[in-house]
């Protein structure tokens, strides 16, 4: 087996992954830094982001009024330390990507601009048109072309981390172009692997998304936190489920029902605003998980428009203009025309809840830091308790930028001075992984289809783990994720070629969703209140005196997963109320 | 839903099994608003799992799923069923070696990225503390729309010029580079030019325009390659011809 030596190893080559391996190459050029991905970096789904990123830079916006907003719109489950380092750090860090690059937009006087977003109080999202993530990867990516310590391994699929003396020091990932394996020594990992909304069969989220990084975390020891707050994004195209920013909301567009009624107000977040004139933190510019959870209720009222596509509500952007709506969303525009015929400035465009975003994954600390000395994670595939129940838009971004780079520093602390490793004691262990791959490939008595597994995967998530919960849905569905992962163990790979095994890959990505849908599932069941996006049909109210505390799962092997509890770090913010009202609560 | 049966023949290589590629006919009921990538995901799914592309985002935006649909280089998350009829012919990016099926080697296109240096150098340097540089919306507008390539490499499986002389750079990586050279941040064009104002850069290309024409983004690389001739021809005349005037 090949053997790479690197000083920090990061695994994925998004947002997160590309900005740790720039501050490591940056910090100290001597490092040796292998950056592996399953995907070429500007394939990662940082792309597809399309909103913006929230930093504090105008007047009369405060770091303090930010921290609100996240804490309160994250129902006060956010780590407050975590919060307040992360207001504090972002506007260097989008400020670092203008000075990189980052073709954000402008006011008149060549300062950036900002836009309105869902749950802020304050316009401080920074923007690309609707292209923000996309620019933000490749402004990363290109930028990261110029340090010649930044060694990629694209197309490489990460399989095992290497644990030694109760540290991670490496990982084997396969060459996917030649079948390969190969053993990376590092010093420290860092995984940046993104989320895992292809549990779901609804999601805004790229093919790529598969929990693979919290998987490789996971089985290694490290518990998944806060794994049942799934973001459902309010506005998703109905057939394809791709995405219709919110900052289509933050423009002025607005939600109707079949009668024409912009019901949000009926959900605590009214009265109703003025038409072409949102208002910062309340109706539309609510936050997500309020808004997903107000369809819902039309949708059981039957207010909801039936449409070829299923029912949804309305998201209706006439009154903007073409001139404002080509300049600001032009994607929005020409992705409603091309996948569903809806051409946003003459029509309201039917919109439905979907799959946005996994604000739980591997536990860190603000230090980007897991329990697993060695190891550290950054962006969607970790919870560093940023957002809490329910993330507002455009945290995201910026999430990627300070954690990413608060994990490279991390490491390189870390690094210092460690003991020498056993060399032969991780070669053993990557032998171990490539054992396991190889009883895939020889298997000749597999029972099951990787297509049928993943069905009921989805089938199960989207029944009994949707927008409301109960505990009959949940313990249906953590019965059932049992079951699958143990027929799971009889897969049959139809392809047995070395190159480019896209069916190789898919039972290995299908094994990292069903341990994620377990840990998600899992710690559903075991938080009994309603909390941002977690709504339990019956634990209505949140309970802060039972459930202010984080859930974290542990894996253990074929068994069912083991729950612990964490506190949560309070600083300043004592539980309160979220007021979504416009100030008429 | 309206569904109709729809033919698709697949160009199949594995380099491990055959000696030469081969086309495989596939029959796949398809809804009315699919895309071709729909058709390929429902194969895959219930088909002929061994069947290999890659693809992510379904929005047009990741670059992952460039094939050659019926002759022309297109993404097929974007390439609706609606608007063929007969049977639909797949294959792999042009101008490309084949890995696998559908899969292309894109080795060289992310080695030529590289090499014009496509970052920000700046003309002035100013520490972060001093906050953003200034750009107006015009400004802006000089460069944004050549910093839409999303790197899906159609232009290069369209290009008449790459497919004769593979050393070309190609169109979205002078196009990048140029984007670059049009930022008023930026001071790195005499750096970039002893890349793209090159017989492997620019003067290869014989502005044909198919670039332009395939190009899912408008990013127009043909109106990016143009202008960059324009300008390297106007510093030949500045350093030959205006004495006194040369670097």
């Amino acid at each position: 087996m090949e053997m790479i030596d690197a000083d920090v190893a990061i695994v994925g080559a998004g947002g997160a992954g590309l900005r740790a391996a720039i501050a490591l190459a940056e910090t100290d050029p001597k490092l040796r830094i292998a950056l592996i991905s399953k995907v070429y970096p500007m394939r990662s789904h940082t792309c597809a982001a399309e909103g913006g990123a929230a930093g504090v830079i105008k007047a009369g916006d405060s770091l303090d009024m930010h921290f609100d907003d996240t804490v309160s719109g994250g129902d006060w489950l956010s780590d407050q330390d975590c919060v307040e380092y992360f207001v504090k750090e972002a506007p260097r860090e989008l400020l670092q990507l203008e000075h990189w690059g980052c073709p954000w937009n402008r006011e008149a006087d060549g300062s950036v601009a900002v836009r309105s977003f869902g749950g802020m109080k304050k316009q401080r999202t920074w923007f690309a048109a609707d292209k923000s993530g996309f620019h933000i990867l490749h402004t990363l990516f290109q930028t990261s072309l110029q340090f010649p310590s930044i060694v990629r391994f694209d197309e490489y699929y990460a399989l095992d981390l290497l644990l030694d003396e109760g540290r991670c020091q490496g990982l084997t990932a396969m060459e996917m172009r030649s079948g390969l394996i190969r053993q990376f020594r590092a010093k420290a990992v860092i995984i940046a692997g993104g989320g895992a909304g292809r549990m779901f069969p609804f999601t805004t989220n790229g093919a790529i998304k598969t929990g693979d990084g919290m998987a490789l975390a996971y089985r290694a020891g490290v518990p998944l936190k806060d794994m049942e707050f799934v973001q459902y994004h309010p506005t998703g195209l109905p057939n394809t489920g791709s995405l219709l920013t919110e900052a289509c909301r933050g423009e002025g567009g607005v939600l109707l029902n079949k009668d024409g009624r912009r019901y949000l107000q009926d959900y605590g977040m009214g009265p109703e605003t003025e038409l072409g004139k949102p208002q910062l933190k309340t109706m539309e510019l609510g936050p997500r998980d309020r808004l997903s959870q107000a369809y819902w209720h039309e949708l059981q009222k039957g207010n909801t428009v039936s449409t070829r596509w299923g029912e949804c509500v309305l998201l209706d952007m006439r009154h903007l203009g073409a001139k404002k709506i080509n300049e600001r969303l032009p994607l929005v525009r020409e992705l409603a025309i091309s996948y569903l015929g809806v051409d946003i400035v003459t029509d309201p465009v039917p919109v439905r809840p979907v799959v946005h975003y996994m604000m739980g994954g591997i536990s860190t600390d603000t230090r980007a830091a897991t329990p697993l000395p060695g190891l550290f994670a950054a962006g969607e595939c970790a919870c560093v308790s940023l957002n809490g129940a329910n993330r507002l838009g455009s945290n995201s971004l910026v999430e990627l930028l300070v954690f990413g780079k608060r994990a490279a520093l991390s490491a390189i602390e870390y690094i210092q001075d460690l003991p020498a490793a056993d060399t032969a004691a991780l070669t053993a262990r990557a032998l171990e992984s490539q054992a396991r791959i190889r009883e895939l490939f020889s298997r000749t008595d597999g029972t099951e289809s990787m297509s049928g597994l993943r069905r009921e995967m989805m089938d199960t998530m989207e029944k009994n783990v949707g927008i409301y919960r109960d505990h009959a849905g949940l313990q249906e569905a953590v019965d059932k994720l049992g079951q699958l992962r143990q027929r799971y163990r009889r897969v049959m790979l139809n392809d047995r070629s070395n190159v480019f095994n896209t069916d190789l890959f898919q039972v290995l990505e299908l094994g990292s969703m069903l341990d994620c849908a377990e840990a998600l599932t899992v710690g559903a069941l075991a938080r009994r209140e309603s909390r941002g996006a977690h709504q339990r049909l019956d634990y209505v109210r949140r309970d802060d005196d039972n459930c202010l505390r984080h859930r974290m799962v542990h894996y253990q092997g074929s068994g069912a997963p083991r729950v612990s509890y964490q506190d949560v770090v309070i600083t300043r913010s004592p539980p309160g109320l979220r007021d979504y009202s416009g100030g008429h609560q | 839903m309206n569904e109709r049966m729809i033919h698709l023949e697949v160009l199949r290589y594995d380099p491990q099994v055959d000696g030469e590629p081969h086309f495989q006919r596939y029959e796949v009921p398809c809804k009315e608003e699919w895309v071709v990538l729909d058709a390929l995901n429902a194969i895959k799914e219930s088909i002929d799992p061994t069947l290999n592309y890659r693809w992510s985002c379904h929005m047009a935006v990741c670059g992952s799923c460039g094939m050659m649909i019926n002759g022309e280089p297109r993404l097929s998350c974007h390439a609706f069923l609606r608007d063929f009829e007969g049977v639909i012919r797949v294959e792999p990016l042009a101008n490309f070696p084949i890995e696998r099926d559908l899969v292309t080697v894109a080795d060289d296109f992310i080695d030529k990225l590289k090499r014009v240096k496509p970052y920000l150098i700046p003309g002035e340097n100013k520490p972060i503390a001093d906050g953003e540089y200034r750009q107006t919306p015009a400004q802006l507008m000089k460069y944004r729309h050549f910093s839409m390539c999303i790197n899906c490499m159609l232009c290069y499986a369209a290009c008449p010029q790459y497919a004769l002389q593979p050393l070309f750079l190609g169109p979205a990586a002078i196009t990048l580079a140029h984007r670059y050279n049009l930022d008023s941040r930026d001071g790195g064009r005499e750096e970039r030019q002893q890349v793209i104002a090159t017989n492997e850069g620019v003067w290869e290309c014989s502005f044909v325009g198919a670039c332009s024409e395939v190009c899912p983004k408008a990013v127009d690389p043909a109106g990016a390659l143009q202008q960059v001739k324009v300008a390297s021809t106007l510093d030949w005349f500045r350093e030959h011809l205006l004495p006194g005037a040369a670097k």
